[in-house]
C-alpha cells in the first residue's frame, strides 16, 4: 500500500484582497521509502502542500477540497487529536530556516524529549537517551553536551541537524523536508542532504523534498513533481524529467541551472515574473511567460500521460512541434 | 556576575547621593518649614529657639554636610513634625504599602496574563474585543476617579466592602499583614484592585502583542509539527517567550507601585508610605522627604537588579556582562 495518496488537493487562503488558490488541484502518490522532489518557484504552493498534509494550515487558509490519504486513512477533515497523533510521530516535517525553528528559550534536550513524550509514555531518562542517540545518528559530535545547550549556542548547520534528528525521533514513515538546505552554506548543504538521505534509507521512510533547486533533487529524488501556481505541471522519474523535460516551465527551470558544461554562456532565464496568485491568467497559468503558448492555452490543460509513469499539464510540450 | 552586582551597587550609591543633594536643596527652595511649624503667635525669641533646635540657623551647605554625616551612621534626621527619626517613621509605614503593591502586582499577573493570552490567541473573538476595550478604559480612566466610583459602588450602594483603612492584621511566618485576616482582606480588595487596574491593562496589552507576534514564529509551527498538545505549545513554547518583556516591564512597574501609590493610598486612607510622603511634602518635613526618596532609589536599584537576573534566567541568550550595565 502506498504511504501517501494526495488527490485533487485544493488549499485556498481567504484574504481581504481575494482568494489565493495556493494549492489548486495537486495529485501524487508516494510509495514506502520513496523520495519525491517537489520543485517550484517561491509561491508556487510547495510549502502549503506540505502543511496541508500535516493539517497545519492556519487561517485564513483552509483545505477546500480533495483528499489526503495516509495508509488509506483520510486526513482531510480528520479530528484534530488524530492529526496531532500523526504529526511528529508518523509524519514529520523539517523546516526551511534552522535559525527560526528551534525555540530560543528552551534547551535542546527539552525540545527533543517533549517530542518523544507527546506520543509515547516513556520515562524522561529513556527519552533523553533516545534523543542523545538521535543526535549521534545525524553526525553531531558529543551529543550529550549539545543536549544541554540552547539553540543560539549552535551553528546553523548544527541546528538543522538537530531538527532533522527531531523529525526522525519517532521513526516516522513520511518526512516532509521544506527546503532544509536553503538557509545553509553550500558545504553544509551537502552534509545535510547526505544525513537526511542516510537516515531515510536506514529507516525506510518516504520523503518529500521541497525545493526550488533542481540541482539538489536531481541527485536525491526518485521522482520529481514540478509545481507552478498551485498545480503540478509535470511529474515523472527524476532521470526522465531531467533528461527529457516536456513542460516549457521545466525546460526553463533546467535552463537556468548553472553547470560546468555551460561555462561562459549566458544562463537562460524564464521571462516574466512569478504570477500574481490573486489574479491568475485564465487557462494555463504559465501561458503569459511561455514561448510555445497558443490559442489552445486559453483553456485549462488537463493531465495527460505522455509516457509511462509521467504526467503533464500542457498542450504544447517540448519535443512535439507547435502546430501553426 | 559578582562583579556585575558590585558595579550596579556602586552606581546605585552615586545615584542615591545625587538624589539626596537635589531633594535636600529642592525642598529648601519650596519654602521655609518654620512658617509651617511655629505657632503664629510665638514671639521672636521662641522662633529663634525653634530654628536653632532644628539646626536651620546654619548655612544650607553645612546643614547638608551634617545630614550626610548622620546618614553614614544610619541617622536620616528627625522629622520636623513628629519628632521621630525619619527612617523609623518610613519603615513603620512601609509594610502597608508593600502589601498593597504586592497584591496589586499579583492581581495584574493573575488577571492580565490569561486575558491577554486569550485576546492574542483569538484576536477576532468578541470576548477578545471586549477585553481590549476594557484595557483601553483601564489605561485612560484616572485612578482617583475609578477609586471614588468603586467606593460609591461597593462601599456606599452595595455595602460589600469597607471604604477606608487597613483593617485587622495578623502575623503569619513573621510577616504582619492584613492579607491574613478576613477583615484585612476586605479592606485590601478595593485599593489593591484600584492600584492594579492600570497594570492589568498594561499586562493585557503586552501579553496580547507578544502572543500575536510569537504565534506566527516558526518555532511555534515546528512545536505543533512535532505533535505537541496545544496546552504545551501555548503554556511552554509561547508563554516562556512572552514572559520576557512582561517580566521586564512588571519589575519596573512594581517599583512605581511602591513609590507612587500616593493617589490610591490617599483615597482609601491607606496608612502607607505614599500617604506619609504627601503629608510630609505639604508640611515641608524635609528629613522625611529626603529619606523617603533615598529609600525609593535603593528600592528601584534592587528591583532593576532582580529584573536583570530574572531576565537572564528566562532568556538564555542574555548573559549578565561583567562590564557596563
Amino acid at each position: 500500500m502506498s504511504v501517501l495518496e494526495v488527490a485533487g488537493l485544493r488549499t485556498h487562503f481567504f484574504t481581504r484582497a481575494g482568494v489565493v488558490k495556493a494549492v489548486d488541484g495537486v495529485d501524487f502518490t508516494l510509495q514506502r521509502g520513496e523520495v519525491m522532489g517537489l520543485v517550484g518557484e517561491s509561491g508556487s504552493g510547495k510549502t502549503v502542500t506540505g502543511f496541508s498534509i500535516l493539517g497545519l494550515v492556519d487561517p485564513p487558509g483552509r483545505i477546500v477540497g480533495g483528499s489526503i490519504r495516509y495508509r488509506g486513512e483520510e486526513l482531510v477533515g480528520a479530528p484534530d487529536e488524530r492529526l496531532r497523533e500523526l504529526r511528529g510521530n508518523r509524519i514529520a516535517m523539517i523546516f526551511q530556516d534552522p535559525m527560526m525553528t528551534l525555540n530560543p528559550v528552551l534547551r535542546i534536550d527539552t525540545q527533543m524529549v517533549e517530542a518523544i513524550q507527546a506520543h509515547e509514555r516513556v520515562p524522561k531518562k529513556a527519552a533523553w537517551e533516545r534523543a542523545r542517540d538521535g543526535l549521534g545518528q545525524v553526525g553531531i559530535p558529543s551529543p550529550e553536551e549539545r543536549l544541554r545547550a540552547y539553540p543560539h549556542q549552535l551553528s546553523g548547520g548544527m541546528r538543522q541537524r538537530v531538527t532533522i534528528a527531531i523529525a526522525f525521533l519517532n521513526a516516522p514513515e513520511l518526512i516532509i523536508a521544506d527546503e532544509p538546505t536553503t538557509a545553509l552554506d553550500v558545504t553544509i548543504q551537502a552534509q545535510i542532504i547526505y544525513q537526511a538521505q542516510k537516515v531515510c534509507r536506514e529507516r525506510g521512510a518516504a520523503m518529500i523534498w521541497i525545493t526550488h533547486d533542481l540541482a539538489v533533487v536531481a541527485g536525491l529524488a526518485d521522482r520529481i513533481c514540478v509545481m507552478y501556481a498551485g498545480r503540478i505541471v509535470e511529474a515523472g522519474p527524476t532521470d526522465d524529467v531531467i533528461d527529457r523535460p516536456l513542460h516549457p516551465y521545466t525546460v526553463g527551470l533546467l535552463g537556468s541551472v548553472p553547470s560546468a558544461n555551460k561555462r561562459g554562456q549566458r544562463l537562460n532565464q524564464i521571462p516574466g515574473m512569478t504570477p500574481n496568485m490573486l489574479a491568475l491568467p485564465k487557462g494555463c497559468a504559465f501561458r503569459e511567460r511561455c514561448a510555445r503558448a497558443g490559442d489552445a492555452c486559453l483553456a485549462e490543460p488537463g493531465i495527460t500521460e505522455p509516457a509511462a509513469g509521467r504526467a503533464l499539464r500542457c498542450f504544447h510540450p517540448h519535443g512535439i512541434e507547435v502546430p501553426a | 556576575m559578582t562583579v556585575f552586582i558590585i558595579r550596579r551597587l556602586l552606581q546605585a550609591a552615586l545615584v542615591v547621593l545625587l538624589m539626596s543633594l537635589i531633594v535636600f536643596f529642592g525642598v529648601n527652595v519650596i519654602g521655609d518649614p518654620i512658617d509651617m511649624l511655629i505657632n503664629p503667635e510665638a514671639d521672636q525669641a521662641e522662633i529663634e529657639r525653634a530654628i536653632k533646635a532644628l539646626g536651620l540657623d546654619r548655612p544650607i551647605g553645612e546643614q547638608y554636610l551634617f545630614f550626610l554625616k548622620g546618614v553614614a551612621t544610619g541617622d536620616f534626621g528627625r522629622s520636623f513634625i513628629f519628632g521621630e527619626p525619619a527612617l523609623k517613621l518610613i519603615l513603620h509605614h512601609m509594610p502597608a504599602t508593600v502589601e498593597l503593591a504586592l497584591t496589586a502586582l499579583i492581581l495584574a499577573i493573575l488577571i492580565g496574563i490569561p486575558l491577554g493570552l486569550f485576546a492574542g490567541l483569538y484576536p477576532d473573538h468578541p470576548v477578545s474585543r471586549a477585553i481590549m476595550a476594557g484595557s483601553i478604559l483601564g489605561f485612560s480612566l484616572p485612578t482617583f476617579w475609578v477609586g471614588l466610583m468603586m467606593i460609591i459602588l461597593f462601599a456606599v450602594v452595595l455595602g460589600w466592602l469597607p471604604a477606608t483603612g487597613r483593617g485587622d492584621t495578623a502575623v503569619f511566618l513573621g510577616i504582619k499583614s492584613s492579607a491574613f485576616t478576613r477583615d484585612g482582606l476586605s479592606h485590601l480588595a478595593m485599593p489593591a484592585l484600584n492600584l492594579a487596574l492600570l497594570k492589568i491593562s498594561l499586562v493585557i496589552r503586552l501579553t496580547r502583542a507578544g502572543a500575536r507576534e510569537a504565534m506566527h514564529q516558526d518555532y511555534i509551527k515546528f512545536a505543533r509539527a512535532k505533535g505537541l498538545r496545544t496546552r504545551r505549545v501555548i503554556g511552554v513554547h509561547l508563554l516562556k517567550n512572552i514572559m520576557i518583556p512582561v517580566v521586564t516591564v512588571l519589575g519596573l512597574e512594581f517599583g512605581n507601585l511602591l513609590a507612587f501609590s500616593v493617589v490610591t493610598e490617599s483615597i482609601f486612607a491607606w496608612p502607607g508610605m505614599g500617604k506619609l510622603l504627601i503629608e510630609s511634602l505639604l508640611q515641608l518635613d524635609r528629613p522625611v522627604v529626603v529619606a523617603y526618596l533615598m529609600i525609593i532609589v535603593v528600592v528601584f536599584v534592587i528591583i532593576n537588579l532582580a529584573v536583570d537576573i530574572l531576565y537572564s534566567i528566562l532568556d538564555p541568550r542574555v548573559r549578565l556582562r561583567e562590564q557596563g550595565t
